[in-house]
């Protein structure tokens, strides 16, 4: 930790950032993020194992762009993030610098995307062991079972959006449910009204989702709903050969083409 | 008036309450979390919980409900189908806590000032509150710090403190309290003289919410609203867990020839809330949102309403995904 502090001190001393995203303390002994502009106080800087808010959500943040360059305490998924956000022109390579922590929680400071890329080769954070037994409990179900299963989940969904605000790939200025004219989906929380919203949520994030799991944490009703956007991956990923937050460079999954498709209608 | 409810007596009083025809809510366990729920079974109301997940407002005031509905006939003229105070049941809330029931006075009073909000007012008038004191707390309540306590009896009809042997010491508070108590005079025995506060937990005071308002006074451009709101990511969890958040939208689904107009919970959080028709947004960024829910709840209400939009039951700390805490923050407006 006092790495990190020295480092994000020095970064800030030499204006090569100017605004470090990182964790700090706050009360109850919780974790909140921080963003730190004077190299005094770097000091408030934590890293453990209470951190694991996705940063990533800060960078497309209004307030928090207009600070100027960022630096960014993360970890592998919000690393993977940083590529995704990046491949999607959000973010510049030259205009986040990413201040690691590998999955052994070793700081690792990455001059460029193209470092972070190949750190990735090494392996992405593996999915929590309890969400993949889910998983796998769901995928044995009937598709009555499933639906049922649903049903009972989604009409908790109060739809406050913590899953959307809290997603770094959710970064649209204006979300597809915000629209009235015309509207696309029910607005209210009803029983069809949060099943079009988590349905659309998932395609839209198939093959954008980096497996953070930050959705399913922020949901104020503990619903799993980043199984959702896992499995979104997951098909993705065995029908296009594409995982998100690898490449800083990958082109959309969804929105582009390749002339040897396996399927021939794009012939 | 003062009477004692005997725990023996509670499952004869909630099956008395049913043949009454009441329909009655309590918290039970969903499996995640504690919600209010109506409740058939007596065995499933949890009674050992601090707070449930989301406050009792939805009874009063539903996160979804149609408002109106019309239909065109074939001569093109409209039917029009108002709300009907006639479909609201006759409602029973057992086991919230003192600062929901407060919470529900905060909706009254904006639900109720210049033109009376018709669907809020029926649930309202129809429902009944037993409120059950606490006798335990945890880290993020701070009722004592806004005017409250565990204990507090304003917005119950019948508050409900557990004693020894759990028996209830119950303050028979309003019509609707001594309405339920004559309808089940029997159960209702003459209590002793009894010091309540003993048996309530111990609420630690951490600002005082009139040095808030006062403070909100002169604080509409300081640097802390962007320092404190850095870290919101502008969801609605709080807004909707919230007991004195009032904010709604009123839409129509229409499919030609019919259709209806509803309500639905809204979040001053969010990016497009004040958004204008002509694009311009009055709180364009988060730090102006952030300032809003303060500026609502402890200068905009107590001035308008006379009452405060925040009740200190600290679920919005509780649900929030990025761990801001109203406490931190209004220790350090208190401080300013």
């Amino acid at each position: 930790m006092e790495e990190l502090r020295n480092r994000a001190k020095q970064l800030l001393e030499a204006k090569t950032v100017d605004v470090v995203i990182g964790y700090g303390e706050t009360l109850n002994n919780k974790i909140k993020a921080v963003f730190i502009r004077k190299p005094e106080d770097a000091v408030k800087l934590v890293y453990d194992e209470r951190c694991t808010q996705n940063l990533g959500v800060y960078l497309t943040k209004h307030e928090v762009k207009h600070f100027g360059k960022p630096a960014i305490v993360a970890s592998v998924s919000t690393m993977r993030t940083v590529l995704q956000l990046c491949s999607e022109k959000q973010v510049k390579d030259d205009g986040v610098l990413v201040l690691g922590v590998t999955l052994e929680g070793k700081f690792l400071e990455f001059p460029t995307f193209k470092t972070v890329e190949t750190f990735m080769e090494k392996g992405v954070q593996p999915i929590p062991a309890k969400d993949l037994e889910l998983m796998a409990k769901i995928e044995t179900m009937s598709l009555d079972e499933r639906w049922a299963f649903w049903q009972e989940e989604l009409q908790k969904c109060t739809k406050c959006y913590a899953c959307r605000a809290s997603c770094p790939m959710c970064y649209c200025n204006r979300c597809m449910v915000d629209y009235n004219q015309p509207q696309w989906i029910s607005v209210p929380s009803t029983e069809i009204g949060n099943l079009e919203w988590h349905l659309m949520r998932a395609m839209h994030l198939a093959g954008r989702c980096v497996n953070c799991g930050e959705c399913g944490r922020a949901c104020p009703q503990e619903i799993p709903i980043h199984l959702l956007t896992f499995k979104a991956s997951e098909e993705a990923q065995n029908q296009f050969g594409a995982v998100a937050g690898l490449s800083s460079t990958m082109p959309s999954t969804l929105s582009s083409w390749k002339p040897n498709d396996k399927e021939n209608f794009i012939q | 008036m003062i009477k004692l409810l005997k725990k023996s007596s509670f499952e004869i009083f909630f099956k008395n309450l049913q043949t009454q025809g009441k329909t009655i809510y309590a918290p039970k366990n969903n499996g995640k979390k504690i919600e209010f729920s109506k409740i058939d079974n007596f065995a499933d109301i949890v009674f050992d919980y601090i707070k449930s997940n989301q406050s009792t407002k939805e009874i009063v005031f539903p996160r979804y409900h149609k408002v109106f509905r019309y239909t065109k006939q074939a001569d093109d003229t409209v039917v029009l189908q108002d709300f009907s105070a006639d479909s609201v049941p006759e409602t029973v809330v057992i086991g919230q806590r003192p600062c929901d029931a407060v919470g529900i006075l905060a909706l009254k009073a904006i639900f109720e000032t210049d033109i009376a909000d018709k669907p809020f007012t029926a649930r309202f008038n129809k429902t009944s509150f037993i409120t059950i004191s606490c006798t335990k707390s945890d880290e993020n309540c701070f009722c004592t710090s806004s005017g409250l306590n565990p204990g507090s009896t304003e917005g119950s009809d019948i508050l409900l403190t557990p004693i020894e042997n759990g028996d209830y010491y119950a303050e028979i508070l309003t019509e609707k309290g001594t309405k339920i108590l004559e309808a089940n005079a029997s159960l209702f025995e003459d209590s002793p003289e009894i010091d309540k506060n003993k048996y309530l937990a111990k609420v630690e005071v951490r600002f005082d919410n009139k040095i808030i308002h006062e403070k909100l006074n002169t604080i509409f451009d300081h640097e802390t609203w962007v320092e404190q709101s850095l870290q919101c990511i502008g969801c609605g969890a709080c807004a909707y867990v919230c007991p004195a958040c009032a904010c709604f939208d009123i839409l129509d689904e229409d499919n030609g020839r019919s259709g209806f107009r509803y309500k639905c919970w809204d979040s001053c959080g969010f990016g497009n809330f004040t958004i204008h028709t002509s694009g311009h947004n009055p709180r364009e960024v988060q730090s102006q949102r952030w300032r809003q829910r303060i500026y609502h709840k402890f200068s905009y209400m107590p001035k308008r309403e006379h009452v405060f939009g925040c009740v200190g039951c600290g679920r919005c700390t509780d649900v929030c995904p990025v761990n801001m805490n109203i406490m931190e923050h209004l220790q350090t407006i208190n401080a300013l």
